[in-house]
């Protein structure tokens, strides 16, 4: 079990129903069913990780998510999760919008660009960050909207999005008294839960 | 001919007959008080009749759908690449049966069958059938079998509608439901298709308003033409520009109506070839079934509300390139079933081959069809482990 689904699965309440986007090999709902007896489906577009999902059975729908997610109705999930791929997508603030329409609840956790490490990547040595956590080159990323732990708070106030819970941690997943204490200089996943 | 039958074969196969006297009240209110449906089965059924598929065909499928009939055979059944031992649908795990839907034409009671009340071939007088009228029957074939649930009800186009029909008419009685290529209800577009199919059928002069073979002649031309249209529908402009181009018969024009075009000539026989096995009444009879067919118009349109009654799970599939029942339609099946919480997992499979694809071999298609079927036979007693 990865130490980011164990996290987010403590962060969703017993029986909710759930819409995972990019829910990969659905190793996240696997482990909610199980813990949790969630219902729902994940959002995938990769044709190995769907498959992996369908022996499974995890319900899985193929379906690109920069297209759209109107076919969702209003409100019709208790929580939508998108686990580190929200800065991959073409509008992420219109995808908050979106989440928080289908879902009374959002859970989102992404790379903060904001860590130390990546700021002397660009401030001393003057390239873009490169990292086991972070294994592109600008050219090929698909991360396309990095955005900090501060940046995303300051997306939400904007938007006037309740922050129900937040947590910084480091790259294991853990949190320490500093990465609570200074979250934009020293997480490296942030993780958040809204609401509207 | 297969010199020698492939491992992954199910073999020879011999077509049954099951024979009902009930009577069956058919959807457009007539009665059949008796009829016959042809059907062939592979794989063993284990002792608690828990490990039958169901294969529902589409338009002009039959119940040979795997194996041979003889070593003469030049082709196996109309679905071999998926149907066999350590295939997707495997039959060492499964226990497969396949019919000919009611108003077939190739061994079950239908157009070309003799009414045993006039003695006389049915032909423009049978009634219509529709898509409900055929899951009844295969419900009864299924009760001489003693299966009171199928380990999964599987189909492509109209026989995917086939299977959403079942998933809601008979819930308890799948487990699974695999619904390719398919759509909750034809397109305008689509019943537009059938329609010019079926004008081309009844303006034939030798189709005498269906009792063609009293007159022991077909409509040759009529069937052909509609099976020509039909045949440019189920492919794709890419597959059949890959397959043709602009390939001539000649290395110049010859500026007549004779085949200048490879694709005119690959048409022509295709339309010919049909009229050698298949009945024209059959072939009006089922794009009839198609156009009726609309479950969600039994609850004012909303067809989450239909499938709400269902409680297997499913697996829909489309192709990107299929334009007669294209990915939108499937996604309408998917979107209905998330909306009712039903357990649902939908793939759109890249292929160029257009509405046939999904009687390609593709191997994306085939893998989510074996993990599929490999869950459900996970719930199986322990005998098929």
């Amino acid at each position: 079990m990865r130490a980011d689904l164990e996290l987010i699965s403590d962060w969703v309440a017993p029986n909710s129903r759930v819409l995972d986007l990019g829910c990969g090999n659905g190793a996240l709902l696997e482990h909610l069913q199980e813990h949790k007896h969630v219902t729902g489906y994940g959002l995938e577009f990769d044709a190995d990780n769907i498959n992996q999902c369908i022996e499974k059975g995890i319900p899985v729908l193929e379906q690109d998510i920069d297209q759209g997610l109107t076919n969702f109705d209003d409100q019709g999930f208790d929580v939508v999760i998108m686990a580190h791929a929200l800065q991959q997508f073409r509008r992420p603030d219109l995808l908050l919008d979106e989440m928080l329409r289908i879902g009374k609840e959002a859970i989102i956790t992404f790379p903060n660009f904001g860590h130390w490490r990546n700021r002397i990547h660009l401030g001393i040595k003057g390239h873009m960050p490169f990292s086991e956590f972070l294994p592109y080159n600008w050219y090929d990323t698909p991360n396309i909207h990095f955005c900090t732990f501060n940046d995303f708070r300051d997306l939400c106030q904007a938007k006037g999005l309740k922050v129900e819970r937040w947590a910084a941690v480091d790259g294991q997943l853990r949190d320490h008294w500093w990465t609570r204490l200074m979250p934009n200089l020293f997480s490296e996943t942030a993780i958040f839960k809204v609401s509207r | 001919m297969p010199d020698t039958i492939p491992v992954d074969s199910v073999g020879l196969v011999t077509p049954q007959v099951a024979q009902f006297d009930t009577p069956l009240v058919l959807a457009c209110g007539q009665t059949l008080p008796t009829y016959q449906l042809i059907y062939e089965t592979y794989g063993q059924l284990n002792a608690d009749a828990s490990n039958a598929i169901l294969i529902c065909h589409a338009l002009s499928g039959d119940h040979h759908a795997a194996g041979y009939h003889s070593m003469d055979d030049k082709k196996p059944g109309w679905w071999d690449t998926a149907i066999g031992p350590g295939k997707p649908i495997d039959t060492n795990i499964f226990f497969v049966i396949s019919l000919n839907n009611l108003g077939g034409c190739n061994g079950s009671t239908g157009p070309t069958t003799v009414n045993p009340e006039t003695g006389k071939v049915w032909g423009a007088e049978f009634p219509m059938v529709t898509v409900e009228d055929w899951v009844e029957t295969q419900a009864r074939l299924a009760d001489r079998f003693g299966i009171q649930k199928f380990a999964a009800i599987v189909g492509g186009s109209l026989g995917g509608m086939q299977v959403l029909e079942w998933s809601v008419r008979y819930p308890e009685r799948l487990s699974a439901a695999a619904i390719i290529a398919s759509a909750p209800k034809l397109s305008t577009q689509n019943i537009a298709f059938n329609e010019v199919a079926r004008q081309s059928i009844r303006r034939d002069p030798e189709f005498f308003d269906g009792n063609y073979q009293d007159h022991d002649t077909i409509p040759h031309n009529g069937l052909g033409l509609a099976r020509m249209l039909g045949h440019i529908t189920y492919l794709s402009d890419d597959s059949m520009g890959n397959k043709f181009g602009r390939q001539m018969r000649h290395d110049t024009y010859q500026y007549n109506y004779e085949v200048e075009f490879e694709v005119e000539s690959y048409l022509r026989y295709q339309g010919e070839a049909f009229t050698k096995r298949f009945d024209a009444n059959t072939y009006m009879l089922m794009t009839k079934a198609l156009d009726y067919f609309d479950p969600a118009a039994r609850e004012g349109g909303d067809l989450a509300k239909v499938l709400s009654k269902a409680q297997c799970e499913f697996l829909i599939v489309s192709f990107t390139t299929d334009w007669r029942f294209s990915p939108e339609r499937s996604e309408e099946i998917v979107d209905a079933l998330v909306r009712s919480g039903k357990h649902v997992s939908y793939t759109k499979i890249e292929a160029i081959e257009g509405h046939d694809a999904f009687l390609f071999p593709l191997p994306r298609y085939m893998a989510a069809l074996r993990g599929f079927l490999s869950r459900v036979s996970k719930r199986l007693p322990k005998e098929n482990a």
